[in-house]
């Protein structure tokens, strides 16, 4: 008896679509009438006009992530789809208000030099850091700066660019290339 | 590259009608509003005939009709608001049995878009999810293109509905007219070329099999391959199901069919499924009607799946060998690499199937039911028989659909429209409608419950006034007769709001005669022939046929929701007898 496969892990793609309104809209409307759960969704231009790239992540066994690259080739709008490789280029960033007052503003600026961070605004009781990084690298940051009392937190979705001198364009996309000759 | 001529100036109505000329649009169907009436104005005047509905569904449903009995895009069109929500069931009808069609809506003035003028409604935003694609055009100069791109959408790759919503003042500005060389669809490409390698690794696994079946869909239909479908089948003697989509894809006299599987399938049919070893699926999309359970569905088999949707493959279960493409090129490949092969396919397997055939057959219909009522299934037969293989058959949704499915005569292909994957009540007499206008010198009856009939019967005036002699049975068993048999199964027999009582009101007949039809009424088997005859010697008008039947009367054979195919029950607690197996 052949079932569909279960093994769960997180995926990237990339996605370039048609820069038009409602391409979103279509997009997000699609996966939550298919049940898909996206854990994070990032949209801006590309080096083309006209052209939008969508990355997103989503935590499905491989056999959702074939299902969902197919729905999402199905829209017109969606030019292409690569899922990237493990060792892509992620990047997230995050702006997170923290307390800080004359005592503890020192150790919190030792924290941001550690993490390469930047303080992009100080009052006399908070400090306003903006960090970008990896997942892992911004959730250390922000466990060393929860004891000083996260006040405010602004998260970006993830952007991802593949490694290497080759751009998206250059690659053959998701399912397009298998079903094709 | 574009026909431009700055002489043409015309406003954007007259672009949309000029068109829908030069695509060869020769009928739509809809109604006339506020924010789509400058459409109206240039269609008043053009040579494409518009069909004015009673109701957008009707229109919707007829447009559909259309579409299957011809092979080509039906055309339907109501104005914003609600006349636009009002085609959204038989858009989401089309969406889910891959139907081409192109519904045209008006929509408010740009300018007013987004401030709930009067009737305003984003039906772009409603309908994204159940068509194919949909527009919304604000711009005068961009209605050509769109209205091109929308029947390329629809009619090519897996078919399917495409929504143009074009705004007031886009149908009335003034632009010179350009129609586009060129489609300006770059993210597009529908597959429909086989990969060779897949074909032949599909030829290796029918090779070795034991116990093949062709589990044939909708799609064979869609893709007119009912020649090659025959052609494999005589080849290779491999056995066939035909879906409630794919009934006339092989004629049901062909001795290698075994009808239609699935929760109201044959018991062959479904055995053939569940026995099997290799399952080679042509435009069918696994659908849980067909399945049953999912995890005990065929839990021998190998699967073969060849659709021209690549998320079809592999959606529900798991394919050894995905083939993508036009079902004529794959089959027409798969026949040309069998041809280099010797199949010799075990004797055993169709005969276990003849057994199962004979001894489990379905419903015969007979004309008296189990308590000496007049029979439904009787009544469908005898239309099937009267009328014969050549007429077109529309159904609504419910018992006296499946009824239909086993007993009409399934000869021919693309003779049978049906509300599948939604189950649309009120699809039938609108559907005829719209097949009847595409086929006005064939045979189109419509067979419909009571309850279906209710919904839609008011496009039974349209075709009187449009002088489309449609032929409409009403099988009356004075309830919604499948959520009852459902009560009576698996509710205790407690009938919560199933008895329609319409064998007091609507008098069936007075009210056809109303809507101009004739309309006629048969309560014993003896009236039945009578009444048909009757029927069908009228052709100057619609005809509307009652029949009065039984209540009781329930479809088997029967998979309950949920359970296991090899939980089929041939009558109310009998399954089938398995046995036998052994042998294969």
């Amino acid at each position: 008896m052949t079932t569909l496969r279960a093994t769960t892990n997180q995926h990237t793609l990339s996605v370039l679509v048609n820069d038009k309104p409602g391409v979103l809209t279509r997009v997000a409307a699609l996966f939550s009438r298919r049940g898909f759960n996206i854990r994070s969704l990032a949209v801006g231009p590309t080096e083309h006009e006209g052209i939008s790239r969508i990355t997103l992540v989503a935590d499905v066994d491989d056999g959702v992530l074939e299902q969902l690259t197919k729905q999402l080739n199905k829209l017109l709008d969606v030019l292409k789809i690569v899922e990237l490789e493990s060792h892509a280029v992620r990047r997230e960033l995050i702006l997170v208000k923290v307390r800080a007052d004359q005592n503890t503003r020192g150790q919190l600026t030792e924290i941001v030099e550690l993490f390469r961070a930047k303080a992009v605004d100080v009052t006399p009781d908070s400090m306003t850091i903006e960090a970008t990084g990896s997942e892992s690298k911004l959730d250390a940051l922000l466990t060393m700066l929860e004891p000083y009392g996260v006040r405010e937190l602004v998260q970006s979705g993830l952007v991802a660019l593949g490694r290497g001198s080759r751009s998206l364009t250059d690659r053959p996309g998701r399912e397009r290339s298998r079903s094709s000759r | 590259m574009s026909d431009t001529d700055a002489s043409t100036t015309m406003t954007g109505a007259q672009a949309l009608v000029t068109s829908l000329e030069k695509l060869g649009v020769d009928v739509v169907f809809g109604i006339p509003g506020g924010a789509v009436l400058p459409a109206y104005d240039p269609l008043y005047d053009s040579e494409v005939r518009h069909i004015l509905v009673r109701h957008e569904q009707g229109a919707g449903h007829a447009a559909e009709g259309y579409a299957l009995a011809t092979g080509r895009v039906g055309v339907c069109i109501a104005t914003s608001g609600p006349g636009a929500t009002n085609l959204v069931t038989p858009i989401m009808d089309a969406y889910m049995d891959s139907v081409p069609i192109v519904a045209i809506t008006g929509q408010v003035g740009s300018a007013s878009i987004g401030t709930d003028a009067f009737q305003e409604a984003d039906i772009s935003g409603i309908t994204m999810p159940i068509t194919k694609h949909n527009f919304l055009i604000k711009r005068a100069e961009e209605i050509p293109g769109a209205i091109k791109e929308a029947f390329h959408i629809a009619a090519t790759g897996r078919p399917g509905p495409v929504l143009v919503d074009i705004t007031k003042d886009a149908l009335q500005d003034s632009v010179p007219f350009v129609w586009p060389e060129k489609l300006n669809l770059p993210g597009y490409h529908p597959v429909t070329r086989p990969h060779l390698k897949q074909i032949r690794e599909a030829a290796r696994l029918i090779g070795e099999a034991i116990r093949p079946v062709l589990y044939v869909g909708g799609g064979v239909i869609k893709a007119k391959a009912w020649d090659q479908l025959r052609e494999l089948v005589e080849m290779t003697g491999i056995p066939v199901v035909t879906t409630l989509m794919a009934r006339g894809a092989i004629p049901d006299t062909h001795p290698l069919n075994y009808g239609m599987p699935g929760m109201h399938g044959t018991v062959a049919a479904v055995g053939a499924l569940q026995r099997s070893d290799l399952l080679i699926s042509l435009g069918a999309r696994f659908d849980d009607r067909v399945t049953g359970q999912l995890s005990t569905f065929a839990p021998e088999a190998k699967v073969v799946h060849a659709d021209i949707d690549p998320a079809e493959i592999s959606k529900n279960r798991l394919a050894d060998v995905p083939i993508v493409g036009d079902l004529g090129e794959v089959l027409t490949e798969l026949i040309e690499v069998l041809r280099g092969q010797e199949i010799t396919l075990p004797a055993a397997w169709v005969t276990y199937l003849n057994t199962l055939q004979e001894r489990y057959p379905t419903d015969q219909g007979e004309p008296l039911s189990e308590e000496g009522l007049l029979s439904p299934s009787y009544v469908i037969r005898r239309i099937g028989e009267i009328a014969g293989p050549d007429a077109y058959y529309a159904a609504g949704v419910g018992q006296h659909q499946m009824w239909a499915a086993h007993l009409l005569p399934f000869e021919n292909p693309a003779k049978w429209l049906n509300s599948g994957g939604a189950g649309t009540m009120g699809y039938c007499v609108p559907a005829a409608m719209g097949a009847k206008v595409a086929q006005p010198d064939a045979v189109v009856w419509g067979i419909d419950g009571d309850g279906c009939f209710q919904m839609t019967n008011q496009e039974l005036v349209t075709c009187a006034l449009e002088g489309i002699p449609i032929k409409i049975a009403v099988i009356n068993n004075e309830s919604l007769g499948m959520v009852r048999q459902w009560q009576t199964l698996f509710y205790d027999e407690r009938y919560s709001n199933t008895d329609l009582r319409s064998t007091s009101w609507p008098d069936v007949p007075k009210l056809a005669e109303a809507m101009g039809c004739v309309g006629l009424r048969a309560t014993t088997p003896e009236d039945v022939d009578r009444v048909l005859e009757e029927a069908m010697a009228i052709n100057d008008r619609p005809v509307v046929v009652e029949f009065r039947v039984s209540k009781d009367a329930m479809v088997f054979p029967m998979v309950a929701a949920g359970t296991s195919n090899d939980a089929i029950q041939v009558a109310r607690d009998l399954a089938p007898d398995w046995t036998d197996e052994e042998t294969l």
